[in-house]
């Protein structure tokens, strides 16, 4: 097979690109939201034309834009959100797009029989998408490239929606892909990743690719000074706790109690959680995807209903699934899923920063002045650095870091006593990450809020005080001392018992 | 501090190079203002088609044959903003004057013989009005049933109320302060013009500048994120139905008033239910929910009411006259969504 190569030269998004994938190669795409991996994504994947430039497989022209079924003939993409329709079967969506006029159901489970084995893959062809798991909804979509025979696969942030055992499967996948002479395109906010599995890495700042070279060459703050720029190039990792351990917390009083906490929820179940958060302490819960840790951000949150247990702010019971009360109570809730709760994507950044503290800003009739709206929004949108052309512009327009900044920016707007943030960083870029578990942390410094953060990204947890490690639905075990050890809280996330323990 | 500038955030999302002009524009008040040239255009066909149409008292008649179904719009548009459709305020168009003038007008003009108080009449209306809402909304909001079903039965039940009341009768001598919505005008102004006029302001003003307006827009938009923002969502949902329901029963008075009568099919022999989508649709108002306004809505009635007067003023032949006007609409369907731009688009 013949090098892949591509080249680009859009105005903006992208200016004058040059990027080349060789087969069996696995190349890493790393950069921060609103660099241009976006658009990158689009334009190789075929749903957007490059204002300049060309792209080539093979030596050859590509097909039209839009001309998808033919595009996937040589390049397919598994997006970040999956595009698997859920009721149809894994064969169907194997086959989706490319079925022929009349469909054979035998041919078609056969030929995806066929793929799953010759790539080692273990789901039946007859099973319901709706029934399988994340990973394995991306095994599907990763057969479904294979079945159109593409030469190049394009991951745009395959793990991020994956427990860590399923990420080290997914890199199995990957080399044998790799090895099996397909190249792969791996895009990822997450450098450890890129450094397992990527033989060369690609970077793009605003629009441009500022660097391409192999991993092997390359350290962790190269492609971090690469990623920001100079400007930042000193203090990447500023707000490390090992750096600079906060001082001993005078503590304060109980903010939230949660007490025999259960739920049925289907992404998590808990089974008698107890817990407790101080005013101006920021507590981790953290395990894996499974063990329960959105489902309690959720819970104490109101936006899902408890099947049992307690949940009580400053002493006070909060009922159970009204998030409309559990905020008037004073708990602010940053959703585990921005684009579904964070923000409306058509209504201006103002108005959704703003959109918990409508009540307050309108007068005793109701009224709400636009001008009132955005005098209110602006402070809280300067101290999280958030860029927008204006109060007015979409937030639907936003990179996916200024969107998570209006999410968090709606929460400190109404000034809660407790804040439950659950993996407020996921799919954000490094800068924007530490800006925002800044923000969180020093909300809970300066206005002594509580702030319990549920999360799987053990990174999230450096601003933690406490960590509490769920597995399977319960406490099972909590680190009190930061700084916390890495390994030691993924051993205990898998509920392993610490051997050493004293 | 974040260095990356927001023309980069912007064309990222795939959209950057197609003018930053465009956007930094008021793009609302482009779109609002993109029907009239058709209004315009329209126009000049009327005056073509008719010397009678230039006139104030022409005009004035438009004025008054679609303000009820303007009142209507604006119900119908506030419940497509919460992303939800009621089909049924045809049936509350027609039932709840029926249920009133039922009460009001005497045994030999078809009542029941309780002769009520002309006034008492236009409250049993009013609450006419809100009980169906209130039922569609329970049923939609808290039963968690489809609004397009429930809505297409409620319509259905309320027509075969409404006819079988009267037995079919229609119900004439509506005392005159009964009538005086519909029929009444201050010089050559219809009152119902201006109360439609006042409707539709207020509640454009509402939308815009009340905080519970907005909380219409952001959970007709995302209501998982109105919801995680601590909006009583279901509250609103509930009050949005009751209210459209109201103002269908306010536009049906209009109509009684305006034909001095009740017949056992108003509003559902019209069929004014398709007019009342398609006047919110050809002003912009989004069937999916979150998007349009007031002055949008308001443009669709007002180009619906011109076409229907050219119309009349052709002496178009009565038979084909229904053909004509459905092809009519859905020619000025597929007109606003060009002038409209993307933004009328639904999504596919």
């Amino acid at each position: 097979m013949t090098g892949v190569e591509k080249r680009f030269g859009t105005t903006r998004a992208l200016r004058g690109v040059d990027l080349s994938i060789r087969a069996g190669q696995c190349l890493g795409l790393v950069g921060r939201n609103g660099a241009g991996k976006s658009t990158l994504v689009s334009i190789l994947s075929g749903l957007a034309e490059p204002d300049e430039g060309t792209v080539r497989f093979g030596g050859v022209e590509p097909p039209r834009a839009g001309d998808t079924a033919r595009w996937h003939q040589w390049i397919a993409t598994v997006f970040q959100h999956s595009m698997i329709v859920p009721d149809l079967s894994v064969a169907e969506n194997v086959f989706l797009g490319a079925t022929p006029r009349l469909v054979s159901w035998r041919e078609m489970r056969a030929r995806t029989r066929d793929i799953m084995r010759d790539w080692g893959f273990d789901i039946a062809a007859e099973t319901p998408c709706r029934e399988l798991s994340v990973e394995q909804l991306q095994i599907v979509e990763i057969a479904r490239a294979l079945a159109r025979g593409a030469k190049c696969v394009l991951l745009d942030e395959p793990t991020a929606a994956l427990e860590r055992d399923a990420g080290r499967r997914l890199f199995e996948r990957v080399r044998q892909l790799t090895d099996g002479g397909v190249a792969v395109l791996y895009i990822s906010h997450h450098l450890e990743e890129v450094f397992e599995i990527c033989q060369e890495v690609a970077v793009l700042r605003d629009g441009e690719l500022v660097l391409t070279a192999p991993t092997a060459s390359l350290s962790k703050d190269d492609l971090v000074a690469a990623m920001v720029g100079e400007i930042q190039t000193d203090s990447p990792e500023r707000s490390r706790l090992t750096d600079t351990p906060k001082a001993p917390l005078a503590k304060g009083d109980v903010v939230l109690e949660v007490a025999d906490l259960t739920s049925d929820s289907t992404r998590g179940r808990l089974s008698g959680v107890s817990l407790e958060v101080r005013a101006g302490e920021v507590v981790g819960v953290t395990g894996l995807l499974s063990a329960g840790v959105a489902t309690i951000g959720r819970v104490v949150a109101g936006a899902a209903e408890r099947s049992g247990g307690e949940v009580r702010l400053r002493g006070r019971s909060v009922p159970s699934g009204r998030r409309d009360l559990a905020q008037r109570a004073g708990i602010g809730y940053v959703p585990e899923d921005r684009h579904a709760e964070g923000f409306v994507a058509h209504l201006g950044v103002a108005e959704n920063a703003t959109m918990t503290i409508t009540k307050r800003l309108s007068d005793r009739f109701g009224v709400l002045r636009p001008r009132s709206r955005a005098a209110a929004a602006a402070p809280l949108t300067a101290k999280l650095s958030l860029v927008s052309s204006g109060p007015g512009q979409p937030v639907g327009e936003l990179s996916g870091g200024n969107q998570q900044k209006v999410t968090v920016a709606r929460t400190l707007a109404h000034d809660p006593s407790l804040i439950v943030a659950v993996t407020p960083t996921r799919g954000v870029d490094i800068a924007s990450k530490e800006l925002l578990l800044d923000s969180l942390a020093d909300a809970a410094r300066s206005s002594g809020a509580g702030v319990l953060l549920c999360s799987d990204e053990l990174s999230d947890l450096e601003i933690c005080d406490r960590v509490i490690v769920l597995v399977r639905g319960e406490v099972f075990t909590e680190f009190t001392e930061p700084p916390f050890d890495r390994d030691e809280l993924i051993i205990a996330t898998e509920g392993i018992a610490q051997e050493a323990a004293e | 501090m974040i260095t990356n500038s927001p023309a980069v955030a912007a064309g990222s999302d795939g959209g950057g190079t197609r003018g930053s002009w465009l956007r930094s524009m008021n793009v609302g008040v482009l779109r609002e203002v993109a029907l009239l040239p058709v209004i315009v255009v329209l126009i000049i066909v009327g005056a073509v088609v008719s010397p009678a149409f230039l006139t104030v008292s022409n005009f004035a008649g438009i004025g008054e044959q679609s303000s009820a179904l303007g009142v209507v719009v604006v119900g119908e548009s506030l419940i497509l903003l919460i992303g939800g459709m009621d089909l049924s305020l045809e049936g509350t168009y027609g039932l709840a004057p029926m249920v009133a003038a039922w009460l009001i007008v005497p045994i030999s003009a078809y009542g029941v013989g309780t002769d009520w108080n002309p006034y008492l009449g236009i409250l049993v209306l009013l609450a006419v009005g809100a009980v169906i809402g209130l039922i569609n909304g329970l049923l939609i909001v808290k039963g968690r049933l489809n609004g397009f079903i429930v809505t297409l039965g409620m319509t259905i039940v309320l027509a075969g109320l409404q006819n079988g009341i009267v037995k079919a009768q229609t119900l004439f001598n509506l005392p005159q302060s009964f009538g005086y919505l519909g029929s009444a005008s201050v010089g050559q102004v219809p009152v119902s013009l201006i109360v439609a006029i006042v409707i539709f302001a207020a509640t454009g003003l509402f939308l815009r500048y009340h905080r519970t307006g907005r909380a219409i827009y952001a959970l007709g938009g995302n209501a998982a994120a109105a919801r995680a923002a601590g909006i009583k969502i279901d509250r609103i949902k509930i009050g949005v139905y009751v209210t459209g329901s109201i103002l269908a029963a306010v536009g049906g008075l209009m109509e009684a008033g305006r034909v001095s009568a009740v017949t056992g099919q108003q509003g559902y022999q019209e069929g004014i239910i398709f007019n009342v989508f398609a006047a919110a649709v050809i002003g912009g108002v989004s069937l999916k929910g979150g998007r349009g306004n007031m002055v949008g809505a308001a443009t669709g009635v007002i180009l619906l009411g011109i076409v229907q007067d050219i119309l009349d003023l052709a002496n178009v032949s009565n038979y084909w006259i229904e053909a004509i006007d459905g092809a009519v609409i859905l020619f000025a369907l597929f007109l606003a969504r060009i002038v409209g731009g993307e933004s009328t688009a639904e999504e596919s």
